[in-house]
């Protein structure tokens, strides 16, 4: 493509507006302001327009796409909210009945939408990738002819350039010379670069903030790209773990490398007398939890390769986890989450004999685990207690007609014994579970009588590791600082240029005129250079002014008639 | 301590007062010229000297809350709304250093009084934290995050005052119509807080026996006369008005019963007011905005946003997730008032690159501005009273 040679002898790229170097308007003669859009620079979306990869940049370029990329993000991310994401639902809830009961058809249609896990969607997912390959793309186009264009100026500027400045303002009749130097001084104590050829000057300040948004953008781009890896085995683990007081139980997320120890967990309520809290804890009406917290040991296993040879844990540190306080090693968080308070662990019993005259029965008790309870206990004198069948949380599952257990959580044990004595060699059976203690078959001659009952705490864990979080905190951070660079700063400029007989001034700014015209107070208060017009206000109120006069000759004509 | 603490507030809210009606001289008052040849008016800087002194009044409260409390005073919907007008009026006191524009401070000032008295219809009391709030995170990402939006309501006024400015209201027309309506809504929040507080002084109470949405009976209160009563509801309190219909079990019906009484009285006093003045409210409000030209009502809000975006995603989005990830084991967890957050930057976003475009200056933006506001407001009342996630305000 041919380059734009300009009068001035600078060539251009293909495509530029504004000729780099002086300024001069290269494609519109107009007499309108100059749009000062990427300082007019050559932009690739604006010049190739042909070809397949042309039409795919040119898309993603369009800041209007980007909008709408965003505006899309936004409002599908309002829709997740309509109704609770089926992470939140109530645990145990089959969400393709859930929403229905609880929503009603605008629920179910809801769940059919694939509203329910809207922020896991591939089409949710596809949005979220668009706004990245628009984010990279926009930014390319721009970012490098910007550079350009900001790199070559020149300081004496084209009449059409200046004229066509937002801001812009002539003086006659002045000692140019003198004036420019005390406009110098005034914009030198304002902290702008000054920049001076042949007797003309520009004043230039905060151009760094031009980089802003590139700056932000790529801080962006780094951002979504970790959270994407996020995707990836190994960089993430997410994994709950329940333990109980005294227990030692696997990391899972780690390969067996490390255990955790749980020395004891305690939970501490507010003090329902402290005269500050006291009005709220009655409006709550129940009392309120100040704090949970694991005393915890984590271990790391160290088995010497031999297969078989009996495991080493080695104390690695120990930690009280509570919430907003984990306990990190490794890369490996682990969070307090959870907890339940008084499962039950262990059921003891003593046999009885029910009609009491059946010979001596041994006086022992005999105590289950209830996590992990023994098959067989053998009282001596021929007495033994087996136990036939043990559902740790029972249920009675309707399908298929038959007891059994909903988790292997003691939540609602029930065990099925069978006593075996010297009357009865064969046994006879009894269930035994939660507020039950009956025979099956008949009348039994033996009874176990629930002699005690213990329980426990149990601490909810949740482990984490995620290895995309350094590249998330590089990402927002370089964002921030581009956001801040682009937003507390403006990129100024200000003209001031011999014309013949007259001095003119102009000046340009990314953002904020108002600031810019207080710039340029200071310099028509300190010099003679009188005030210059900001066009675009002035333009604005006239059309104002010539409205009202309309309206108020409408309203005289009105009572006239 | 939290006895100071609250006639502390009600002093800001007085000087708040103050200030506004001083900022009301100063913009329809005589106006002097100074040496410059600028227009000045003393009341406007007094007006301004009274915002501050009563922003520093109400920092008065906020610190001696949160010694007395031994944690800040962000942590339910009175303390964190009652923070987020502080925060407007501690924006105000900086853009006004950039600006000196004494129409900011009237359109500003009331709106800020607004939010603090609609705060205190919360319940008030000192309340201890739960587990997940006790971390230094919950002051540092809560008051930047009030910082950030106290700074971007202030392009709601200045977004308002375009609006007023320019639209003309001899027309009957949909921006009448849109400027009438954000001015009802202001109203609406008005007639809120009177009803309240009448009702409160007259000691109403109704209570319902109710169906609740799991087909039990349970038990509900109305602060306001049941004009819509709970599922299958029974009056229990004597004397007290039956209500007229009921509403289904899913839907908190007290609640309901105050939107429709707020948003009927609302409308009530709107029509008082327009038939006391006989045209558009905007239209009385207008020439109180002739001495700031568009363009700089137009660069107001735009700077506002440039301010309190950067802030706002800082607080309501980095330092959200940083203490996500300690607090709740993951830094972002689709939580709706989280998702709102995330709606709020992306809405913000999408403005500022609005104005990259031609023709999306002046009103268009000035709207944007209206909605950016309201989806803040959305995320604070709604979002928090109807939508309750994991954060677990009120
Ligand atoms: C949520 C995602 C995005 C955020 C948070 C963001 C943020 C920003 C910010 C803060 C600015 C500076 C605006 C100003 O100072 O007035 C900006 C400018 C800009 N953004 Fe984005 N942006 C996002 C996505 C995009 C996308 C997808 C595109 C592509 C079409 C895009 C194109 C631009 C352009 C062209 C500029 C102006 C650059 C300049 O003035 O030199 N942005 N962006």
């Amino acid at each position: 493509m041919e380059k734009v040679k300009c009068e001035c002898g600078h060539v251009n790229p293909y495509g530029t507006v504004i000729c780099e170097s002086c300024g001069k308007p290269l494609q519109d003669e107009g007499k309108s302001l100059l749009n000062m859009r990427y300082e007019g620079a050559a932009r690739r979306s604006q010049t190739y327009k042909r070809s397949v990869v042309d039409h795919i940049w040119n898309f993603f370029s369009s800041v209007k796409v980007g909008i709408w990329i965003i505006v899309l993000l936004l409002v599908a991310s309002g829709f997740g909210t309509i109704f609770p994401q089926v992470e939140f639902i109530p645990p145990g809830e089959n969400p393709a009945v859930f929403y229905e009961n609880e929503y009603g058809t605008i629920g179910q249609l809801y769940y059919l939408l694939g509203f329910h896990n809207l922020y896991g969607s591939w089409w949710y997912m596809l949005l979220i990738a668009a706004l990245g390959v628009s984010l990279v793309i926009c930014s390319l186009d721009r970012v490098v002819p910007l550079y350009r264009a900001l790199k070559k100026q020149r300081v004496t500027r084209h009449e059409g350039f200046l004229k066509r400045q937002r801001v812009f303002g002539t003086s006659r009749g002045l000692d140019h010379e003198g004036e420019i130097e005390k406009a110098t001084k005034v914009l030198n104590e304002k902290k702008y670069n000054i920049y001076e050829e042949n007797g003309n000057i520009v004043a230039e300040k905060g151009r760094f903030s031009r980089w802003g948004p590139y700056v932000n953008h790529i801080g962006l781009i780094i951002f979504l790209f970790g959270a994407m890896l996020r995707f990836f085995p190994t960089m993430y683990v997410d994994e709950n773990i329940w333990v109980r007081d005294g227990e030692q139980v696997p990391v899972k997320g780690t390969d067996g490398q490390y255990y955790l120890y749980n020395e004891n967990f305690e939970i501490e309520l507010y003090d329902e007398d402290d005269e500050l809290y006291q009005e709220a804890l009655m409006r709550e009406g129940s009392s309120v939890v100040e704090t949970y917290r694991t005393s915890a040991v984590l271990l790391e296993r160290s088995d010497d390769g031999i297969v078989g040879s009996e495991a080493d844990y080695e104390k690695v540190k120990s930690h009280d986890i509570e919430v907003n306080d984990p306990l990190t090693h490794d890369g490996y968080s682990i969070y307090q989450v959870d907890y339940k308070l008084n499962e039950l662990s262990e059921f003891s019993f003593r046999l009885q004999s029910v009609a009491d005259d059946n010979g001596d029965v041994p006086d022992t008790e005999i105590t289950v685990d209830l996590y992990d309870p023994e098959m067989s206990y053998d009282l001596g004198g021929g007495y033994v207690v087996e136990i036939e069948e043990y559902f740790p949380d029972y249920v009675f599952d309707e399908h298929n007609q038959e007891p059994t257990t909903a988790t292997r959580i003691p939540d609602n044990p029930l065990i099925i014994f069978n006593v075996q004595t010297p009357s009865i060699p064969d046994g006879e059976k009894s269930v035994v579970g939660v507020q039950t203690n009956e025979p099956i078959l008949g009348e039994n001659e033996y009874r176990l009588e629930l002699s005690g009952v213990e329980m426990n705490d149990v601490t909810a864990l949740t482990v984490r590791l995620d290895r995309t979080l350094p590249l998330l905190i590089v990402g927002g951070f370089i964002f921030m600082v581009g956001l801040i660079q682009g937003s507390y700063w403006s990129h100024r400029r200000i003209w001031l240029q011999q014309k013949g007989e007259e001095l003119w001034v102009a000046g340009h700014t990314n953002k904020n005129w108002q600031s810019l015209m207080k710039d340029f107070e200071a310099i028509s208060s300190n010099t003679n250079i009188a005030m210059p017009i900001d066009q675009v206000e002035e333009d604005e109120l006239e059309q104002e002014r010539q409205y009202q006069r309309r309206r108020d000759e409408d309203q005289g004509s009105d009572v006239d008639a | 301590m939290p006895e100071l603490s609250s006639n502390l507030l009600l002093v800001a809210f007085f000087l708040y007062l103050l200030s506004t009606i001083l900022f009301a001289v100063a913009v329809t008052g005589k106006k002097f010229r100074n040496r410059q040849g600028h227009f000045q008016n003393r009341s406007g800087f007094l007006g301004y000297v009274a915002s501050i002194i009563g922003f520093l009044f109400a920092m008065g409260y906020f610190i001696t809350r949160w010694i007395a409390a031994g944690h800040a005073p962000v942590s339910n919907m009175f303390e964190y709304t009652a923070f987020l007008a502080i925060m407007m009026s501690f924006a105000l006191v900086i853009i006004y250093t950039i600006y000196k524009s004494d129409i900011l401070g009237l359109f500003t000032m009331p709106v800020v009084m607004l939010i603090i008295v609609y705060a205190s219809m919360f319940p008030t009391e000192i309340q201890p934290l739960i587990p997940a709030l006790q971390s230094y995170w919950l002051e540092i990402h809560v008051i930047t995050t009030a910082i950030g939006q106290g700074i971007l309501a202030i392009s709601f006024a200045a977004g308002l005052i375009y609006l007023v400015r320019v639209i003309d209201f001899t027309k009957r027309n949909k921006r009448v119509r849109g400027v009438e309506f954000i001015l009802y809504t202001i109203l609406c929040f008005v007639a809120y807080i009177s009803l309240s507080i009448g009702f409160n002084v007259a000691g109403y109470e109704a209570e319902f026996q109710y169906i609740n949405e799991n087909g039990q009976e349970a038990m509900m209160e109305y602060p306001m006369p049941a004009v819509v009563g709970p599922n299958e509801g029974q009056l229990l309190t004597d004397q007290a008005m039956e209500p007229f219909l009921s509403a289904p079990s899913i839907i908190e019906s007290n609640d309901l019963n105050t939107v429709v009484w707020s948003m009927v009285s609302g409308l009530l006093l709107y029509w008082l007011i327009r038939l006391a003045i006989r045209k558009p409210i905007g239209a009385v409000l207008q020439p109180l905005t002739k001495s700031i030209s568009p363009q700089a009502a137009d660069e107001l809000s735009y700077r506002a946003i440039a301010i309190g975006f950067p802030i706002f995603t800082l607080g309501g989005l980095i330092f959200a997730m940083i203490w996500a990830q300690i607090a709740w084991t993951r830094f972002w967890a689709w939580d709706p008032k989280e998702v709102w957050a995330l709606i709020t930057f992306l809405f913000y976003a999408a403005y500022l690159h609005l104005r990259l475009s031609r023709g999306w200056h002046g009103e268009r933006s000035a709207w944007l501005c209206v909605i950016g506001f309201a989806i803040i407001m959305f995320n604070l009342i709604f979002v928090n009273l109807i939508i309750a996630g994991l954060h677990s305000y009120a």
